[in-house]
C-alpha cells in the first residue's frame, strides 16, 4: 500500500516496472534467466577466447558428460555413424585430444599454432526454457611454421543451461573447405 | 633426361635426392606412373552404366566409367579438341561427357559422339579417330573387383605383378560372408608438402608408433574408461593404446613381408584381445556366426586367422583388411603428395561392425585425428628436412644383414622393424627408372 503513491508519481512507466523488476529477480536467480541472445553470444565469444589463448581444460570443461564434438567430413553430412568426420569426438575421445594438446611431445603442435578466431552471426534455433541451439559463423586464422591458413565455416553449438551455467551439451561445426585435402587439423574449431 | 640412377642407390641407403629432384620427380611419373598397375577404384565406386568417378594416374587426370556396354573403361579426362578437363564433379552418372567450352560429346567409353559445326573443321578431321576421343587407357584390369589400368600397352598381367599381394586383396574380401564389399562412408583427403614415396615408407613402420605417436599414446593411456562414450571414442582409444605396446613386441610380434614389384605387408599388431576381433565381444561373435553360415566353419576359421595390418602395393595403394580401410597416394609435385582415404562395407555382417570401420577410420586417417596428424608432422618435417646437404645419403638399412628368404618368393625380417619393405620399394624404383644394371640395395639372399 506504501508503494503505490510513489509510483503514481511516475505515470510514464507504471505497467513496466513489475515486468522489469521480475527479469531484475531472475538475474539473481541465475538457473531461471532465459538463454537469451546475448547471453548465447557472451557464451561463444567466451569459448572462442579460451580457445585463442589455449586454456584447453577450460574449454573441455564447457562441455556437458555426454557431450559431442562433431566436424564433418562432406557438406550437408548427415550422420556421423555412417560417413567418416575430420573430427567425431564423444567424451571420451575430447578428453583424450584435450589431454595430447598439452602434451610437450604433441609433435604436431611443435611449435604451437596461434589461432585468431571471429564469431559472427549468431542467431538462435529451437529455444526452450533450459536449452537452444545457435548457429553462428566463425573465421579462424592459424599460424604455424612459417604458414597461415584460414578457416571458416558455420558452427552450431547447442547449449544447455544447469544451475545457472550454460554448457555444450554438443558442437558441430561445417568448414566451408571440409572435403579439401587438408594438412593436419589439431586445434579445434 | 639421362641420368644414371643406379648411383642414387646403394646397400642398405638411398641418397637424398630422389626425394627432391623435380627432374626424377618428372621421370617417375614416366617411367613408374606411366607404365606400371596403377590402382584406380573398386567396381563398387561404379556399379551401374554412366557411373563414373574422377581421379588421377599420377599427375594426369581420369575418368573411371561404367560404359553403356558395362565394360569398366578408365579414359583420359581431356577433350580432343582444345585439351579442356571434361568432367568436373568427383562422382556421378551420365550418359555421355559433354565439354563445356565448344560442346564435343563422348559416348562413355571415351569415344567422340558429336561435333558441333563439325562442317568448320578440315576435311580430314575424323571423327572416329581413335585419337579424336577422351583417350582409352590401353590396359584396365580387375582383381576381385579392385580396379587397376596402366598406360603401359604390354607388361606383365595383372596378376603377375600383384603376385602373392593378392592374398591381401583376397583378405579383403573373404571377411564379408556374402563374398562382396562395398566402397561406402565417404572419403578423406590429406596432404603434406614432400614426396610421395615417403607415404608408403611409413606404413610398414613398426618403429616409428613409439616416437611419433607418444602423445596420443600418453593421453590415451591416462584416459578414465568411465568416461562417457558412445562406442565411437573406445576404438579409437583402444587403437592409440595399442600404438604403445612395448619395442620388444614390435621387433617380435609383428612381422614385415616383401615381395617383387615393391609390395609388402606389415603382419597384426593387434590380438584377439586387443581390437576388433575381441572373440568375447557379442558384435564379433554375431559376425562370425554370419560368416560361418555362408562360408562354413573351416573356411570361416581360415579367413580370420589371416592376421595382416597394412598392406602396399607399389607405387600407389595401402589398404588394411581389419578395418577395411584403402588409401591412394596421388603424387601433386616432387615436394606435394594428397591421399585419398577410402572404407568398405563387408556384405552381409553386423551393420555395427560398418560403424566401427568409420571409427577406426577417423582415428588413423581422419585429417584432424589424434594420430595421422603427427604422420602428416613427419612428412612434412622430411620433407624441410632433405633440403639438406649435410647428410646426402639417407640411411635404410634396418634388418640389412638379418633378412631372410619367405616360402612365397618373396623376403621377410627377422624382426618386425626392419627397413626390408623400404629397400624392396627403392630396388622396385629402381627396376622401374634405371636403363641397365640394378645396384644391390638389399643384402644377397
Amino acid at each position: 500500500m506504501a508503494r503505490r503513491p510513489k509510483r503514481a508519481k511516475k505515470p510514464a512507466a507504471p505497467r513496466r516496472r513489475p515486468l522489469l523488476s521480475t527479469l531484475a529477480g531472475a538475474a539473481r536467480r541465475p538457473a531461471q534467466q532465459r538463454l537469451d541472445l546475448h547471453r548465447c553470444e557472451q557464451f561463444l565469444l567466451h569459448e572462442a577466447r579460451l580457445l585463442d589463448e589455449a586454456k584447453f581444460d577450460d574449454w573441455l570443461a564447457l562441455f556437458t558428460p555426454e557431450a559431442w564434438y562433431w566436424v564433418p567430413n562432406e557438406p550437408d553430412q548427415a550422420d556421423p555413424a555412417e560417413t567418416v568426420s575430420l573430427i567425431y569426438d564423444d567424451r571420451r575421445l575430447l578428453e583424450t585430444r584435450v589431454r595430447r594438446l598439452v602434451s610437450p611431445r604433441m609433435y604436431s603442435q611443435e611449435p604451437r599454432s596461434r589461432t585468431s578466431r571471429i564469431v559472427a552471426n549468431v542467431t538462435i534455433e529451437d529455444a526452450d526454457s533450459t536449452s537452444c541451439t545457435v548457429r553462428s559463423k566463425f573465421m579462424m586464422i592459424e599460424y604455424r611454421r612459417e604458414q597461415q591458413r584460414l578457416f571458416g565455416g558455420t558452427a552450431l553449438h547447442r547449449l544447455v543451461q544447469s544451475n545457472g551455467h550454460i554448457m555444450i551439451a554438443w558442437k558441430r561445426v561445417n568448414l566451408v573447405n571440409c572435403d579439401a585435402p587438408l594438412d593436419g587439423i589439431t586445434v579445434p574449431f | 633426361m639421362n641420368l644414371d640412377l643406379s648411383r642414387f642407390v646403394q646397400p642398405g641407403r638411398v641418397h637424398r635426392q630422389i626425394y627432391t629432384d623435380p627432374a626424377i620427380f618428372d621421370l617417375e611419373m614416366e617411367r613408374i606412373f606411366g607404365t606400371a598397375w596403377i590402382y584406380i577404384g573398386h567396381e563398387s565406386q561404379v556399379k551401374n552404366s554412366g557411373d563414373y568417378v574422377r581421379s588421377f594416374i599420377g599427375r594426369k587426370p581420369v575418368v573411371l566409367v561404367r560404359d553403356a556396354e558395362g565394360e569398366i573403361r578408365v579414359i583420359h579426362n581431356q577433350c580432343a579438341h582444345r585439351g579442356s578437363l571434361v568432367v568436373a564433379n568427383d562422382k556421378g552418372n551420365t550418359s555421355e561427357f559433354q565439354c563445356c567450352y565448344h560442346g564435343w560429346t563422348y559416348h562413355l567409353d571415351g569415344r567422340l559422339k558429336a561435333v558441333p559445326l563439325q562442317h568448320g573443321y578440315p576435311r580430314d578431321f575424323d571423327p572416329k579417330n581413335p585419337q579424336t576421343a577422351m583417350v582409352r587407357l590401353p590396359r584396365v584390369a580387375s582383381y576381385r573387383g579392385f580396379v587397376f589400368t596402366s598406360e603401359a600397352a604390354d607388361g606383365p598381367s595383372l596378376e603377375d605383378f600383384l603376385g602373392y599381394m593378392t592374398t591381401s586383396l583376397d583378405d579383403m574380401v573373404d571377411r564379408a560372408p556374402d563374398g562382396e564389399i562395398d566402397v561406402a562412408g565417404g572419403v578423406f583427403r590429406h596432404a603434406y608438402d614432400a614426396n610421395w614415396k615417403l607415404y608408403l615408407e611409413n606404413l610398414c613402420d613398426a618403429a616409428h608408433p613409439w616416437f611419433t605417436h607418444r602423445s596420443s599414446i600418453d593421453a590415451a593411456q591416462r584416459q578414465s574408461d568411465d568416461v562417457y562414450s558412445n562406442g565411437s571414442g573406445e576404438i579409437a582409444i583402444r587403437q592409440m593404446r595399442q600404438n604403445g605396446a612395448p619395442y620388444s613386441f614390435w621387433e617380435s610380434q609383428v612381422g614385415i613381408w616383401t615381395y617383387p614389384n615393391g609390395h609388402s605387408y606389415l603382419g597384426d599388431y593387434h590380438d584377439d584381445a586387443k581390437l576388433v576381433a575381441a572373440l568375447k565381444d557379442p558384435l564379433f561373435r554375431e559376425y562370425i556366426a554370419a560368416l560361418e553360415k555362408k562360408k562354413g566353419k573351416e573356411e570361416a576359421r581360415r579367413v580370420l586367422e589371416v592376421r595382416r595390418w597394412n598392406s602396399n602395393v607399389y607405387p600407389n595403394l595401402s589398404f588394411m583388411s581389419q578395418f577395411q580401410q584403402l588409401r591412394v597416394v596421388h603424387p601433386i609435385a616432387v615436394d606435394r603428395t594428397v591421399v585419398h582415404t577410402y572404407n568398405f562395407r563387408l556384405k552381409g555382417a553386423p551393420e555395427q561392425m560398418f560403424r566401427n570401420t568409420i571409427s577406426f577410420a577417423n582415428t588413423v586417417n581422419g585429417t584432424g585425428s589424434l594420430v595421422l596428424t603427427d604422420d602428416l608432422e613427419i612428412y612434412n618435417r622430411i620433407g624441410m628436412g632433405l633440403a639438406s646437404k649435410g647428410a646426402e645419403w639417407i640411411e635404410v638399412g634396418r634388418g640389412l644383414t638379418s633378412d631372410v628368404p619367405d616360402a612365397h618368393g618373396g623376403h621377410r625380417g627377422t624382426n618386425s622393424t626392419s627397413e626390408i619393405y623400404i629397400r624392396n620399394m627403392i630396388e622396385a624404383w629402381l627396376g622401374y627408372m634405371a636403363n641397365g644394371p640394378v645396384a644391390a640395395v638389399r643384402a644377397a639372399s
